[in-house]
């Protein structure tokens, strides 16, 4: 009983760290942008199939994807952001919800059409491969290695935008541009670079994703959901809500699945409903 | 001049009669056929746009006509929803002059759409979807289900596997009308064949993660790992199942596999999986040559060999022109009755058709071979058993369906 409760625990530790990775984009995009990034699940999947192309086409393996990746992806991004999304910044946040809306659209379609609905397959990295047995279940190494990975660059993250200069400019930057432009600082670009991160983290949650879940182009569009709800319940645009929330929902996701495992597709959103009724801001959000 | 008039009123006449006993034969001077399956979903690589291209492929082959007239095909997407497979059908059949839907991908859309048919006289021809009902209480005289059923999958595995020594089962399923009755079909052959279920995991349908399910299936010690879903979701089980050490400890047994998922998953994550199929590739010359025919078809852009849905397709379009070609007309009693009676003998199976509609013919239990012994591309399956018809599929008698006299 407590063997199998600790395997359900550890493997919702584990989709918590995905889970965490993509709000942290999520809810950086929307707390300094005030942009709802709709396309995060599809650029998710555009990181996962930039890692696949660069091993299938150029034979670039595991280690360097996760750099080349998210940055080609984050550059779509810094597209996007210069040629449309910056066009909506003064409108109603509704406007970016719907472009982004359909640039999912539009992103999921051509990689159906090029690459079919089954997907491809990515390997575990050679360093990677095997498991270990921890008595109460068998650990994939690889699985060990995204908590690991997902912890640092939530941290690290979280440290540049809440603890440093650059960090301070970034959040000025959304409470009032006008003012910290005229103190000359290149505000547009730096919405740019935000945008442009943000994105790549989606990617590189993608490209950590590839060797577990099977890439395809439509592994994003069930994700996105729960991730909005991840961010709703920490607080839209709590960087720290958004990554104590992913991993804590990834926790309660695993004890469903070992208490009753039907309820497990709904229980992140049965979360939601009660949080927003008791916080409108959810857990860590300010009033406004 | 008079005379002359007489004669060209007369002769005007007589076309009109002419055509009119011609349309008589063939309703609206075309038979047409609509392919209503999924296009851009999780079923579209095991029909979608391949089972548009083999219905095409068959007519072309057929000549493009019957009877004298032309064979026309169109195509839709039905997204997988019942009401829009059933309202296509509905304005195929009112507006468009459509004599046959076929393939009907996913259970779902096809039990909305057969009762429809039956209401308008045409027929139905399906190849992709699965449920046992389709030829049992739900049945209808218009319809024939062609390629495989839940029934001959969970025969065709669970028989054999237990026999080869699986005789413990655990289930992961999808948890909705399909799994749960594909796991139910299988848990029945286990038990009557002597092995024991020893529990089962529902997973929502479309999930990503199954490493919840595969760590129950591992710590409750079965020897085979039945999965009851498909698609998506038996490719990332089977990939999971790689990732915790379950394979090769505990053997994985595919209900509903295809060779487009073994594709995409690549062996080294498919190898030794257990799977019932009606149709390989590279069983025959038969199957050879027209497979490579498929694949190297300019409208096959992926260059993807065919599944059973698509091979099944082929057939039964050619059994569907070859009826109406030996009936005299494309009315849907005629034609039926025709199908049913005639014997099929091509590359894609041996058999009749039942007065339930359903096409028994021979199914292979298939293992999926390693990456060592897999020679050539797609070369994938080894031929384990090959499964007679009366063995792969129930009994005309057994039927529920009110079409069989008891």
């Amino acid at each position: 009983m407590i063997q199998a409760l600790s395997g359900q625990l550890l493997v919702g530790l584990i989709n918590g760290s995905f889970y965490a990775l993509l709000s942290l984009g999520l809810a950086i995009i929307f707390g300094l942008l005030n942009v709802v990034n709709f396309a995060h699940g599809a650029l998710y999947m555009m990181g996962a199939f930039a890692a696949w192309m660069l091993t299938n086409y150029l034979g670039i393996g595991y280690w360097w994807a996760l750099l080349l990746a998210p940055a080609a992806v984050g550059l779509v991004g810094v597209v996007v952001e210069r040629t449309m999304l910056r066009r909506l910044y003064g409108l109603d946040n509704l406007y970016g919800l719907l472009l982004t809306f359909g640039l999912t659209l539009i992103a999921e379609g051509i990689f159906h059409h090029l690459y079919g609905n089954s997907g491809n397959s990515y390997p575990v990295p050679e360093q990677l491969q095997g498991g270990v047995d921890l008595g109460f279940m068998f650990m994939p190494i690889y699985r060990g290695w995204v908590v690991v990975v997902s912890v640092f660059v939530c941290t690290l993250s979280w440290f540049v935008i809440e603890q440093t200069k650059l960090g301070a400019y970034l959040r000025a930057g959304t409470e009032n541009p006008r003012l910290l432009q005229a103190f000359g600082v290149n505000v547009p670009l730096m919405f740019t670079i935000t945008y442009g991160f943000g994105v790549a983290l989606a990617a590189f949650a993608g490209v950590m994703a590839a060797p577990v879940y099977q890439v395809t182009p439509l592994m994003g569009s069930n994700l996105v959901i729960v991730v909005f709800a991840v961010v709703v319940i920490g607080g839209m645009g709590s960087i720290a809500g958004a990554i104590v929330t992913g991993l804590g929902l990834g926790l309660v996701e695993g004890l469903t699945k070992f208490l009753y495992p039907q309820a497990s597709a709904v229980v992140i959103f049965v979360v939601m409903a009660l949080v927003l009724l008791i916080r409108p801001a959810g857990l860590f959000g300010r009033e406004r | 001049m008079l005379r002359i008039a007489r004669t060209l009123v007369v002769a005007l006449a007589a076309a009109v009669a002419a055509g009119a006993a011609a349309q008589e034969k063939v309703s609206d001077g075309v038979v047409k056929i609509g392919v209503l399956t999924d296009m851009t979903g999780f079923y579209s690589d095991l029909a979608g746009p391949g089972s548009a291209l083999a219905v095409r492929m068959a007519v072309a082959d057929f000549g493009g006509k019957v009877l004298g007239k032309p064979i026309e095909v169109v195509a839709a997407d039905h997204q997988n929803k019942a009401d829009i497979a059933s309202n296509t059908a509905r304005k195929w059949f009112d507006e468009e002059k459509v004599d046959a839907v076929v393939d009907l991908v996913n259970s779902g859309t096809a039990l909305a759409v057969m009762p429809v048919a039956a209401e308008k006289k045409r027929v139905t021809i399906l190849s992709g979807p699965a449920t046992t009902a389709i030829t049992g209480e739900k049945c209808t005289p218009y319809n024939v289900h062609y390629t495989y059923n839940n029934w001959a999958l969970a025969n065709g595995t669970g028989r054999e596997v237990v026999k080869n020594g699986g005789d413990s089962w655990f289930f992961i399923t999808a948890d909705y009308v399909f799994g749960k009755s594909l796991e139910a079909d299988t848990a029945k052959v286990v038990a009557d064949s002597g092995g024991k279920v020893l529990g089962h995991a529902l997973h929502p349908q479309n999930s990503t993660d199954f490493s919840s399910y595969l760590l129950q299936a591992q710590s409750s010690g079965a020897k085979v790992i039945g999965m009851a879903n498909a698609g998506a979701d038996t490719i990332n089980t089977i990939k999971q199942a790689k990732e915790f050490g379950i394979t090769p400890k505990q053997t994985l047994a595919g209900l509903l596999v295809f060779i487009s998922d073994v594709h995409s998953l690549g062996l080294d994550a498919a190898k030794n999986l257990y799977l019932t199929t009606a149709f390989y590739w590279d069983l025959n010359d038969a199957t050879r040559a027209w497979s490579k025919k498929f694949q190297s078809h300019p409208d096959n852009k992926k260059r993807a060999m065919p599944t059973m849905v698509q091979a099944g397709l082929y057939s039964a379009t050619t059994q569907y022109l070859k009826a109406i070609q030996a009936a005299g007309t494309d009315a849907a009693d005629a034609v039926i009755a025709k199908m049913k009676a005639t014997p099929v003998d091509d590359f894609f199976g041996k058999g009749t058709i039942g007065p339930d509609g359903l096409f028994r013919h021979e199914m292979f239990l298939v293992q999926v071979k390693t990456p060592q012994e897999s020679k050539y591309p797609w070369d994938y399956y080894k031929i384990v058993k090959k499964i007679s018809a009366a063995d792969a599929f129930p009994s005309v008698q057994a039927q529920a369906c009110p079409l069989v006299k008891k």
